[in-house]
């Protein structure tokens, strides 16, 4: 490398308006040549103010504001906003409904990760293997439409239960999809992941290593790929993952490339839960009797689940009336935000995309 | 005709050539990649969507021609016409058949590298007075990439004009044709497979395109030394673009696939269609650039300069030893 050049610095700024930021992030980026000295995150472009809102929602309509939030992975912010009321109303979820909660839940996140998988190759200049995401994701918005209605806002996992059962279409349509997965994701896995170039780019690239991801509070793939195998599923079991069988795959390195090998395998985890979901679904009804209008007593709950992108959280406060009192939201993607000021000094600037890619981050949560 | 028209006439048709590929190609870009992505590419312009770029040019021109407050004026407009220029010059020695060219130079080969390699210089004004951040630093890296891919492109082609014994494009077409032992035909591409190796990845490089589009990396700089252009002036710009490989891959053609001729086709039949068959044999070239481009992710600068500096320029050199030296033993009279 050439030593330390008496040049000036140039301050760029990557964002809110920037084709790869993946929303309206904002990145001032200090630069020397293509090398980035300095770089501050800077969000809340995307600001809609969801916590105060659902201080003047009924808890029945939480999950409309989640599904907003992260909006990739509804299914996922609104089953945190149902535990929470559950939990603070004391109710029991009929079985079926629990079973129908995480065969949707994986559902959702294999269409979450499709979308970083995607957009991960675009960052890194590669466009094929989007369009061809784009095709897994396809399906399974069709699964989840033609149970809930909606292609992104599903609103359907409520307080009590799930809005409606599987429908015959939705599970054909999985049927076949499980069928051909496990070939798709070894082709998008030849695609991407075996292509030379992109190895370098991603290999030893953005180390998170385990203190790191600790002490910035990370969660989900972007702490596994450090190798600390910490996965609400497992370890706080909601819906009905205590019954399923799965792996939590962990990385060892924390670069770029083990995050990418760990949502790669989170996918094949989520088909084999889903196979499994649908050959033990219970019988049942979908939705415990739940009143209309719930007032819960007054307490605090959390409640988290793993979304795609990490433990997503819902702090919920009542006070006894028919609208919580407090109602916070622990999004996985604002703690993940912030390691990026620790990972990118160093790297090259188009290692600063790619890297803003490797996180996984949805502004729809970091600024909510 | 007389002397003022057939100075003209030669560049007109350069002219609407060029426009005519450039037209002929974004259909085609759009169409192969569609396809390459599980899309259909355009399609409601007109039948299969043939009229789509005729409507994005009307487009164009319509479009309000902004210039950045904070731009320097003259370089700004001169940019994308240093761009365009040699673009089109480059046409001026590619021979499409045995009597169908623009001009005939001894130096052919050589003519038309030195007129490419004026196309950074357009970038880097570019990029440098759009007073845009990224345009410049698309604009730097365009410069560095292009120093140093134009030396193995230069390399890689010199064992060729030493076999050819020639810098006239039209003579190293001349001596590939026919074929070798009845079945063998006499292309380069089969003699000098790492020439051509070196040859396309450069070309690439070269040519802005993936895996080496780092100047233009929508992804990281927006568009690059483009990025404040607008109206048909980025037109301009877009369409030196499609010329390039055009060009590069026609001289590809020439180069390693024996231009407009081929093999086992005897002369009489071959003589009123070779330019058809020059055309094809182009854009096949072009359609496998394409290809690369619908597939594969961008090289990060760095790898890049490692490629071109460590890599590509010593492979050149030794090949190009090698040849020689193998020349000199197999000719008559020579060592051997």
């Amino acid at each position: 490398m050439i030593g330390p050049r008496d040049t000036e610095h140039l301050v760029v700024n990557i964002g809110p308006q920037h084709p790869s930021t993946h929303g309206v992030l904002r990145l001032v980026a200090e630069l020397d040549g293509e090398e980035i000295v300095n770089v501050e995150v800077s969000a809340g472009y995307l600001h809609r103010g969801i916590e105060k809102l659902g201080e003047h929602r009924r808890y029945h309509q939480l999950g409309t504001l989640m599904d907003r939030g992260d909006y990739l992975s509804g299914i996922h912010g609104e089953l945190a906003a149902a535990l929470a009321t559950e939990q603070l109303l004391e109710v029991e979820v009929p079985p079926k409904a629990r079973w129908l909660r995480s065969l949707m839940g994986e559902v959702n996140r294999i269409a979450s990760h499709m979308i970083w998988y995607g957009t991960f190759g675009l960052d890194t200049g590669a466009m094929g293997q989007f369009l061809y995401a784009m095709r897994e994701r396809e399906t399974l918005l069709d699964v989840l439409e033609s149970v809930s209605g909606q292609r992104m806002m599903f609103n359907y996992v409520r307080p009590g239960g799930v809005i409606a059962d599987i429908t015959p279409d939705a599970e054909q349509k999985l049927r076949t999809f499980l069928r051909t997965i496990d070939t798709y994701i070894d082709e998008h896995h030849a695609l991407l992941g075996g292509n030379e170039i992109f190895q370098k780019r991603v290999r030893g690239v953005g180390v998170i290593n385990r203190e790191m991801g600790l002490s910035f509070g990370l969660t989900g793939a972007n702490l596994r790929c450090s190798g600390v195998p910490y996965d609400v599923r497992r370890d706080k079991p909601y819906a009905a993952y205590g019954e399923l069988e799965f792996d939590v795959p962990i990385g060892s390195v924390g670069d770029a490339w083990d995050r990418y090998l760990v949502r790669m395998e989170e996918m094949r985890q989520a088909a084999r839960m889903i196979r499994q979901c649908i050959e033990g679904l219970p019988e049942g009804d979908v939705m415990a009797k739940i009143p209309k209008v719930v007032r819960p007593p007054a307490g605090e709950v959390y409640a988290c689940v793993e979304s795609p992108r990490g433990e997503l959280g819902i702090h919920l406060v009542s006070d006894g009336s028919d609208t919580p009192y407090r109602f916070h939201y622990r999004a996985p993607s604002l703690f993940a935000v912030q390691v990026l000021e620790e990972i990118l000094p160093g790297t090259l600037l188009a290692d600063a995309i790619m890297l803003i890619g490797s996180v996984d981050i949805l502004i729809g949560e970091i600024d909510r | 005709m007389s002397a003022v028209s057939a100075l003209i006439l030669p560049v007109l048709a350069a002219v609407g050539l060029m426009l005519v590929n450039g037209v002929v190609l974004i259909y085609m870009l759009r169409k192969v990649l569609g396809h390459l992505h599980l899309r259909l590419g355009p399609t409601h312009v007109g039948p299969k969507g043939i009229v789509q770029t005729t409507a994005d040019v009307l487009k164009l021109l319509s479009k309000e021609d902004v210039r950045p407050n904070g731009a320097d004026r003259w370089m700004y407009v001169l940019g994308p016409v240093i761009v365009f220029v040699p673009s089109l010059m480059a046409y001026a020695a590619i021979p499409f058949s045995e009597t169908l060219r623009i001009t005939r130079l001894d130096t052919g080969l050589l003519y038309t590298f030195a007129v490419l390699s004026l196309v950074p210089l357009g970038v880097i004004m570019a990029g440098w007075a759009s007073a845009n951040k990224y345009s410049l630093i698309g604009a730097l890296r365009a410069a560095a990439q292009q120093v140093a891919y134009e030396v193995p492109l230069l390399l890689s082609v010199l064992p060729v004009v030493m076999i050819a014994g020639s810098l006239d494009l039209g003579e190293i077409v001349a001596f590939q044709t026919g074929v070798w032992m009845g079945v063998v035909p006499r292309w380069f591409v089969l003699l000098m497979v790492p020439s051509f190796v070196i040859f396309m990845i450069a070309a690439l490089c070269e040519l802005n395109q993936t895996p080496f589009d780092m100047s233009e990396a929508e992804s990281e700089l927006v568009a690059g030394f483009a990025t404040e252009y607008s109206s048909m002036k980025f037109g301009l710009i877009f369409l030196s673009e499609f010329s390039n490989s055009f060009v590069i891959s026609a001289l590809a053609v020439t180069l390693f696939f024996g231009g407009w001729t081929l093999p086992f086709v005897p002369e009489s039949i071959l003589a009123p269609i070779a330019p058809i068959v020059f055309v094809a044999k182009t854009y096949a070239g072009i359609f496998v650039f394409m290809w690369i481009r619908g597939t594969l992710p961008r090289v990060r600068i760095d790898h890049l300069m490692n490629l071109g500096w460590k890599w590509l320029i010593p492979a050149s050199l030794v090949w190009i030893m090698l040849v020689g030296v193998v020349m000199k033993l197999a000719a008559p009279g020579g060592v051997g």
